[in-house]
This record gives structure tokens, C-alpha cells and sequence, in this order.
């Protein structure tokens, strides 16, 4: 059924800081693209993305983002997504310094 | 300048009441984000791809020193300490968070600001030639009209729901500096008889379908300002397309309407209209100009100007920064917030407390934000340019680049933008870089490079001499380029060369273009836009793909 489904992950902003955030297997939002839960099923990623869509006090804007495996867990696989991992380009801003100083 | 009233204050904080509590309702769960976003955008509040993002409107681009200290004070409590001035003459605070929103709304209130009708599809922040009230070529300041466009526009039951965005811009003089052309509405002065009034430009924009605004009234009165813009709003506003958002632009209707038809719809409305401004407008009028008086301008000996001439560093600043101030003894002064590797349009807070102090002391206490993204003092007797030019170099400020290669306009891109499909600042930086190096910027001469991070065009590309625009194609980053493009009171839609370039190769074809113009002009005083009026495309074309990739690219 998945043969052709690139693999997901659910990312969304929070809602009080705005922060990118990705939806972990246990149910958290971590920072890190890393944690998030490498999702390879059409209807399990439906599921998921619900479930992130109904934790409005939390995040915003839940979509599916396409990722492959890494090393390290889940990596981006557009170049927008692999932005939003990090943050702007043009100063140390956003997390690539704020989970520098984690 | 204008002043709040008791009344206008009343009305902004009235708004920053009611925003503070439906940012309460949004956190408590009262209010969905469906519900809430139409709120937040109605007040500015954007939400970016890394954080909120804050669009703060600076009518028709004229600050005070207080206001600009406390955009300072803003970056700094609740920001990064720096803030985006943009190609709308507004200001964008890229970082910040939704709970502090409301305490940035009400500082703004202090200061007579406000983020209202940034965003929707509204009449936004009407923009004005940045040199207006000082400029030597001038007609008449344009800045009283803005601001009754302000009022008049500002939460207008009519015009709350239009079709889309809805932008105006004014000039005050002949040589266009507000780029009237690429506006919803272009307001140019002009004069009958000796009598000034306005050309009426109408379905002018860039974007997807970049249009030039067309001309349908070549006289309008000044008491006809208001019925004649609300008659404009007012068929657009039942004709506009609802039914496909990127079709939904005034230029959209106009391309279907015909302009003829439109014209003639126009024409009818307001006749209807006109009897129904009874004066008081005109009364209101009257009040406004009061505001934008000239301040009265010193008489003081320009030694100390030519004295300093003598300084290489400041001759170079003074010969590319400054402009003709229609009083001989004073000057105006661009600041250029595009020193060499830096983003376009960004200030630091102590930047910006310096502007203010300078404008205090120096500079009438007057300041204006270009849709160039540079700041302007208006006003500077000549005498105290020494003074100014010092105090910038200590901040860094002192960048002598205005109207040169480097001094690029740039859209936040997909650094920041989540409409955006390229990033834009980066290429800015690297141009920059690039040509201070090989030491060409100088030779090169007068030159506008425009670029943006998607079709939206808020980089205004089409009309930059040479235009970039940054797309995704296929998932990778590609710039598409256009020639020839102005924004001046010649507007012009600039040229496709072709295929467009990977990231890493966009400099240096950008470069085989400026080679091609030094090799093709008929002298240094040749600018780049007139060789390329003059050559056409093709020389530019064989740079960019040689003579085999010009057939693939036909």
C-alpha cells in the first residue's frame, strides 16, 4: 500500500513562541528534526496528523512534511524543510542557537 | 508632521484593547486558530516560518525621532535588537512572540503607531516618495494627501472585504521615486492652468501578472481626491474577482473590464459620489497640511561642506548619498542600510537610536524609510553633514553606495518568508561582496538590482534594472532573471533572459551580464538601463548562455 508513499513527518509551529516543532513517536513536540517519528504509512500518518491538528493550546499550521532515514533519525528532504530545521541564513538565529546553548 | 488626534489615539487603542483580548481567547483555548487568524492578520501578525513575524505600518514612510527610538526599544525588549525595513515602508520584527504581541501593539500606541491594515485584503499603508517635502523637483508635498488617504482608508466599512489587497502610492513630483506604476492606485501631481491635482494611474502591480497602471484620469482635482479613489474602490470592489485569488487584483479587472469601460464605470460612481462629500474632507484637508508645514529652514554659512570635500571617504558618501534638497544651503541625506554583506533594509536598535538622535540634531527631526529599504533625513543644512557623516561611519552606517550595485533591494525570502520558494537575502549579500572584490561597483555606475523570493514580487524584481526572482524548481533553488526593467515615471516591466540559474551560479552570471555591459557601452556615461535599451537582448543573452544555449533558450 505504501510502496509509492514517501515517508512523513508532522511539523507544526507553537503556538505561543512560534517555534518550528516536529510530532515525536511519544507523543511530544521536540525541536529537532531528529526525534521526530519517521512516519512510512499513508493512513498512519492521516492518524498522526490529527491527532497534532487537535492539540490547538500547543501548535499551529500541523502538516505533513516529506523526510527520508538518517544516521541520526528522520532528515528533510526539501530544502525548505531542511531551512526550518535551523533557521534563517543570515544570522545565528531561531534554533541554530538556541539548541546550540541546550 | 502629523500628530494623533484625541480621536485617533482613541481609535488605536481601542484596537490594541480588543486584540489583547482575543490573543487571551486564542491562548485559552477559547478561540481556534480559523477564528483567530483573520484577527491576528487584521493587526499585522504573521506567522513566519521559524516565529511570528510583526509588520508595523509607517504611513507614507515618515517616522519622528521618538518613534524611531521606540521601534528601537521594541527590537530590544521584545525582539532580536533589530527590525526589517521593507519595500512597503513599513517594518518587520521577524521574532516575536504571540503572548508579548499586545505590550508591543500599546507601545506602538505611544508613539502614535500602529500595525492596523498591514495585511488583508484591505486598503494597506499608503506609500509615498520618501524625498516628498524636500525634494527640489517637487510640485507639492504629497504627504498631506497620504495622510488623508490614511484616514479616510483606515477601517472603512466598505472596503474591509475587497476582493484582495489594495495599494496605493503618491509622488509629489515628476521624477517618480515611489514607483506609482506598479500600485493598485498611482496618484501622480501634477498641474492645470497652474493649479495642482493629481494624474490617476489605475491596475498598476507586480506579482504574478506584472502590469504597468494605466492612466485614466489625466487631471483630478485635489477636492476630487476622495470621491474619485472611493469610486475607484467602489467598482472594483463589486467587479473584483472573487472567485480566484490570483485574479483578484484591480490590474485583473482592468485586463477583463477593458480600460475604457473601466474608466467610464469610474466616471459614473463618481458622479454619485461627489455630491456626497459635502467639504468636510476638504476641511480635514486644510488641518493635515498644517502638520506637514516645512520646518523653517536655517540660514547658516556651507564652509564647513566644502571644507570636507577635502576628505576622500566623505566626498565619495557625498556624491553618492546625497540629494538635491530644493533649498541650495541644504541637502538630503540618504542613509544607506546596505553596507556590503549585510541584510537589505535591516537597522539594529542602536542604529536606529543614532538615526533618531541625528534627526534630532541635525535634521529637523524628520526621517523617512524609502521602499528602497534605506533611511532618509530630509533635511540637512549642509554645514552639519560632516557632523552626520562621521557619526554614521562610527555605526556603520556610512555606506557610500546609494543608487550603485550594492544597494539591492531584497525580500526576507525563504529566510523568513513562508509564502517565499527561494531564499533572496543571501544573494544580496553575496553581490554585494562579490563586486566590492573585483572592485567594479564604481565603474559599473547607476544600477538597480531587484530580487525576489517568489513570484509575489515583494522584491519589486520586475522593476529592477536587472531583476532576479528565486524559485523552486524541482526542489532546488532557481533564479530566473529580467533585464530592462524601471520603476520610475518611464515604468517598465523588465525582460525573461531565459532559463534561470542554480544558487551557486547566479553571481556569476550576474557578473557575465556587467562584463557585457562595460564591453558594450558606448561610454561610462552610458548606464546600464540605457545599454540595455540600446543593445537589446541579445548581447546579454550570448554572456549568459553562450552562443549555443541562446538557441536553447529561444
Amino acid at each position: 500500500m505504501s510502496r509509492s508513499f514517501t515517508p512523513k513527518v508532522v511539523t507544526a509551529n507553537r503556538l505561543r513562541e512560534g517555534d518550528v516543532v516536529y510530532l515525536t513517536t511519544d507523543d511530544h513536540w521536540s525541536l529537532t528534526h531528529h526525534e521526530a517519528e519517521l512516519i512510512d504509512d499513508e493512513a498512519h500518518a492521516q492518524i498522526r496528523l490529527l491527532h497534532a491538528a487537535a492539540q490547538k493550546l500547543h501548535v499551529v499550521g500541523a502538516y505533513l512534511a516529506d523526510a527520508k532515514s538518517g544516521p541520526n533519525g528522520p532528515e528533510p528532504v526539501h530544502f525548505r524543510e531542511e531551512f526550518r530545521t535551523r533557521g534563517p541564513s543570515n544570522y545565528a538565529h531561531g534554533k541554530q542557537a538556541d539548541l546550540s546553548n541546550v | 508632521m502629523y500628530d494623533y488626534t484625541a480621536f485617533d489615539d482613541a481609535f488605536v487603542r481601542t484596537r490594541v484593547a480588543q486584540f489583547t483580548q482575543q490573543v487571551e481567547r486564542r491562548l485559552d483555548g477559547s478561540l481556534t486558530e480559523d477564528e483567530f487568524r483573520p484577527l491576528r492578520l487584521m493587526n499585522g501578525l504573521y506567522l513566519q516560518l521559524h516565529a511570528y513575524m510583526l509588520r508595523v505600518a509607517i504611513p507614507y514612510g515618515t517616522l519622528n525621532p521618538n518613534q524611531m527610538r521606540q521601534l528601537a526599544h521594541i527590537a530590544d525588549t521584545w525582539d532580536k535588537g533589530y527590525g526589517h525595513f521593507t519595500t512597503r515602508q513599513n517594518i518587520q520584527f521577524n521574532w516575536p512572540k504571540l503572548p508579548d504581541v499586545p505590550a508591543i501593539l500599546g507601545a506602538l500606541a505611544d508613539v502614535g503607531m500602529h500595525a492596523i491594515q498591514t495585511s488583508g485584503n484591505c486598503v494597506r499603508n499608503v506609500t509615498a516618495d520618501h524625498f516628498a517635502g524636500a525634494a527640489a523637483d517637487e510640485i507639492e508635498d504629497p504627504r498631506p494627501y497620504a495622510e488623508l488617504l490614511r484616514q479616510w482608508s483606515t477601517d472603512h466599512p466598505e472596503f474591509q472585504f475587497l476582493p484582495r489587497k489594495f495599494k496605493i502610492a503618491i509622488t509629489g513630483s515628476p521624477h517618480d521615486r515611489a514607483v506609482t506604476a506598479a500600485h493598485d492606485i498611482g496618484l501622480r501631481m501634477t498641474t492645470q492652468d497652474g493649479a495642482p491635482g493629481f494624474e490617476v494611474f489605475v491596475g498598476g502591480g507586480l506579482g504574478r501578472t506584472p502590469m504597468i497602471g494605466h492612466l485614466v484620469r489625466p487631471y483630478l482635482p485635489i477636492p476630487d481626491l476622495l470621491p474619485y479613489v472611493e469610486a475607484v474602490l467602489s467598482v472594483y470592489n463589486t467587479l473584483g474577482r472573487r472567485d480566484n485569488k490570483y485574479k483578484a487584483r484591480i490590474k485583473i479587472t482592468l485586463f477583463e473590464t477593458g480600460q475604457a469601460e473601466l474608466t467610464r464605470m469610474i466616471e459614473e460612481r463618481f458622479t454619485e459620489l461627489k455630491p456626497l462629500f459635502h467639504g468636510a474632507d476638504q476641511t480635514l484637508l486644510a488641518n493635515i497640511r498644517a502638520a506637514f508645514a516645512t520646518p523653517t529652514l536655517r540660514l547658516a554659512p556651507t564652509g564647513a561642506f566644502d571644507i570636507a570635500k577635502a576628505d576622500p571617504a566623505f566626498r565619495r558618501w557625498a556624491d553618492t548619498n546625497l540629494s538635491t534638497h530644493r533649498d541650495p544651503d541644504h541637502a538630503i541625506v540618504t542613509i544607506s542600510l546596505k553596507a556590503h554583506g549585510e541584510t537589505p533594509g535591516d537597522a539594529t536598535s542602536a542604529q536606529m537610536r543614532l538615526m533618531a538622535d541625528l534627526a534630532e540634531t541635525c535634521g529637523y527631526g524628520e526621517l523617512r524609510i524609502s521602499h528602497e529599504q534605506n533611511v532618509i533625513l530630509p533635511h540637512v543644512h549642509k554645514s552639519d553633514l560632516p557632523v552626520v557623516h562621521a557619526a554614521l561611519s562610527k555605526a556603520g552606517l556610512a555606506t557610500a553606495n546609494v543608487g550603485l550595485l550594492s544597494d539591492i533591494i531584497a525580500c526576507p525570502g525563504m529566510d523568513y518568508c513562508s509564502l517565499a520558494t527561494a531564499r533572496a537575502i543571501p544573494v544580496a549579500q553575496e553581490l554585494a561582496l562579490h563586486f566590492r572584490s573585483l572592485k567594479l561597483e564604481d565603474d559599473i555606475g547607476p544600477l538597480k538590482i531587484k530580487i525576489s523570493g517568489c513570484i509575489n514580487a515583494c522584491g519589486h524584481h520586475h522593476v529592477g534594472h536587472i531583476g532576479i526572482l528565486g524559485l523552486d524548481r524541482a526542489g532546488v533553488e532557481n533564479y530566473q532573471i529580467t533585464l530592462g526593467g524601471d520603476g520610475t515615471e518611464d515604468a517598465a516591466i523588465g525582460d525573461k533572459t531565459g532559463p534561470g540559474f542554480a544558487y551557486d551560479e547566479i553571481v556569476p552570471a550576474i557578473e557575465r551580464i556587467l562584463r557585457a555591459y562595460l564591453t558594450g557601452r558606448t561610454s561610462a556615461d552610458e548606464t546600464f538601463l540605457q545599454a540595455y535599451r540600446r543593445l537589446g537582448m541579445a548581447p546579454f543573452k550570448a554572456a549568459l548562455y553562450g552562443a549555443e544555449g541562446e538557441q536553447d533558450a529561444a
